[in-house]
């Protein structure tokens, strides 16, 4: 018996340390990830699919798309509606254009479970995009970006955001593709997705459009790092809303601002302009005006919170 | 057969293991910090009889909350960086920074921090591993080399040290 055990846990060894060995490195060029037919780098293969967040992350004004791949026959397991598990060989890609494709960036869950993040810088002719080092690049020069300059996130600032939530696919879950969620359940991609959230779609809890927009700017722009359980809980902000759990985090969204200086800080940090103030602290360089006016006016008007005095 | 009387000590012994390798980490942590120089920049520096030395009634809570400062000197030609006399805050090409409150104290200090956002501030040089850049002097760059077990006895030391309230005040950006 014992002997057999040992046999056992070798060979699982063994198979582990290949399945290690055989994850090859990210493909220096964008072209060889799978994303486009072969031979071009604008058809988007039919296999992988384009998606939009309700609730979009403000990267100083850059047009985004998305896409997501599955493997064949593989298909996201939905049980709990907002940490949905991904099969390994999941790839997602996000487009950046300022004026034009700057980079494009992709996450994969490899063969062990364990998730890479990529970039890709396109060159200006937007003919191929290459590799970008692991300390990303700090000022790309890029005519149509905010002051000429874009920057390349490195890889420990893609982590920042996406390994702070529960799922490091952030806009692709229940809340964020509300209306689709009918479609990919048909699809067969979708499996378990609990049938109430199939008969009236996730929406955040929210007494007026405009609460509900400011509500959902807070989800997608701070979310994954401000939310109740990653490792900046104990910090008390809770910006993260929940599909199962609609009006429990409202609840907890709205208690959290309602403590002393907390509006007042939001306010504050989102508007400034000091790199060592602004909210989020990673990926932004040009202050989302429109949104901005959106959260000071809710806070002000709906919650009633004071915001005097800021600087 | 083990005499029955040594299965209690070995039990004892078992219990007592944890506590045992506690008092180890934080001997280790202590060590660390001291040699490590963290109180060089994270105690405040008073005037002593030998000259300057850091105030260990004051021990690593960082930049003092009362302690005004007037506009950091311009910095001008090979000499770039200026320190206060606290040796607590620095001028340089990236604006003013001021040292942390590295004490427990949960609302001014590390008291609300966990092993994994230490852990990942060094590693990362960003507040709390996800937060602003950690700018210098903090040596971030020979740090990030610490072993997890180092940084886990580092930070297990300073959850032990005595609570000092100091609000130290945020950094200031580079005059444009
Ligand atoms: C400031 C935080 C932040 C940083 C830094 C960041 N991301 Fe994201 N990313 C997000 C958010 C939020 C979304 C979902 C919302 C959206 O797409 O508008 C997202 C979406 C994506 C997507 C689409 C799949 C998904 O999760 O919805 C990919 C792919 C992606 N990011 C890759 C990366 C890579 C690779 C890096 C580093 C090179 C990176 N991101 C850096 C916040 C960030
Ligand atoms: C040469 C001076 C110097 C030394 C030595 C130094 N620090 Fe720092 N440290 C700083 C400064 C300055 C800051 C504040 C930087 C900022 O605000 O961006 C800082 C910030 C920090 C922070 C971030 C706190 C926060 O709230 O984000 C931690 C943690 C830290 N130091 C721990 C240590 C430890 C532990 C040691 C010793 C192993 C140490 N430091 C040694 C100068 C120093
Ligand atoms: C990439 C992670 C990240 C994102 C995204 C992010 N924050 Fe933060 N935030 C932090 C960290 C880390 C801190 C810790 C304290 C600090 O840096 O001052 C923080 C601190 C704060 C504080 C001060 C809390 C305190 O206790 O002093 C406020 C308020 C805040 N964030 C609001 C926001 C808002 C609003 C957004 C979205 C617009 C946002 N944050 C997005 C990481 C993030």
């Amino acid at each position: 018996m014992r002997v057999l055990a040992l046999l056992l846990r070798v060979l699982a060894l063994l198979w582990l340390a290949g399945a290690a060995q055989a994850t090859p490195p990210p493909p220096q060029h964008l072209d060889d990830t799978g994303l486009f037919e072969a031979g071009s780098s604008t058809a988007v293969r039919p296999e992988n699919l384009a998606f939009a967040p309700q609730y979009e992350l403000w990267s100083d004004g850059a047009a985004k798309r998305r896409w997501l791949y599955l493997p064949p026959g593989a298909s996201i397991d939905a049980s709990r509606p907002d940490a949905w598990e991904f099969p390994p060989g999941t790839k997602a890609w996000k487009e950046f254009s300022q004026g034009r494709r700057v980079e494009t960036r992709l996450i994969e869950r490899l063969p062990d479970g364990a998730w890479r993040f990529v970039a890709y810088v396109w060159n200006a002719e937007g003919t191929q995009a290459v590799l970008a080092p692991e300390a990303g690049i700090a000022a790309l020069p890029v005519a149509g970006a905010p002051r000429g300059r874009y920057t390349i996130p490195s890889r420990s600032d893609c982590l920042a955001c996406h390994e702070g939530a529960e799922v490091p696919l952030l806009g692709f879950s229940a809340l964020q593709l509300a209306r689709e969620l009918e479609r990919l359940a048909a699809s067969g991609r979708l499996r378990n997705l609990p049938a109430s959230l199939l008969a009236s779609p996730p929406r955040i809890a929210a007494p007026s459009e405009s609460a509900r927009a400011a509500l959902g700017y807070l989800h997608a722009n701070c979310g994954h790092c401000h939310n109740h359980t990653g490792p900046l809980a104990a910090t008390g902000l809770a910006f993260a809303q929940q599909a199962a759990a609609p009006q429990a985090s409202a609840e907890r969204t709205l208690h959290s601002l309602s403590s002393a200086g907390t509006s007042v800080d939001v306010v504050r940090r989102v508007r400034s302009s000091n790199p060592y103030v602004r909210m989020p602290p990673v990926g932004v360089s040009l202050i989302d005006a429109k949104n901005v006016a959106l959260i000071e006016s809710w806070i002000r008007h709906d919650l009633r919170l004071p915001l005097e005095p800021y600087p | 057969m083990m005499p029955r009387t040594a299965l209690p000590l070995i039990a004892a012994a078992l219990l007592a293991a944890p506590a045992y390798a506690d008092e180890a980490k934080l001997a280790r942590g202590k060590y660390l910090v001291t040699i490590a120089g963290c109180n060089d920049c994270h105690t405040p520096w008073k005037m002593g009889a030998q000259g300057p030395e850091p105030d260990m009634s004051r021990m690593l809570s960082g930049h003092p909350q009362d302690f005004a400062l007037p506009p950091a000197p311009k910095p001008e030609g090979p000499w770039t960086v200026s320190a206060a006399v606290t040796n607590t805050a620095w001028a340089g090409p990236w604006g003013v920074s001021f040292t942390a409150n590295l004490t427990p104290d949960r609302e001014t200090g590390l008291g609300k921090w966990t092993q994994r956002n230490f852990t990942e501030t060094i590693r990362t040089g960003r507040h709390m591993g996800r937060g602003r850049p950690i700018l210098p002097p903090m040596p971030i760059p020979m740090y990030k080399h610490f072993t997890d077990a180092d940084l886990e006895a580092i930070f297990t030391y300073l959850q032990s040290i005595p609570v000092v309230k100091n609000r130290v005040p945020e950094p200031l950006p580079p005059a444009k």
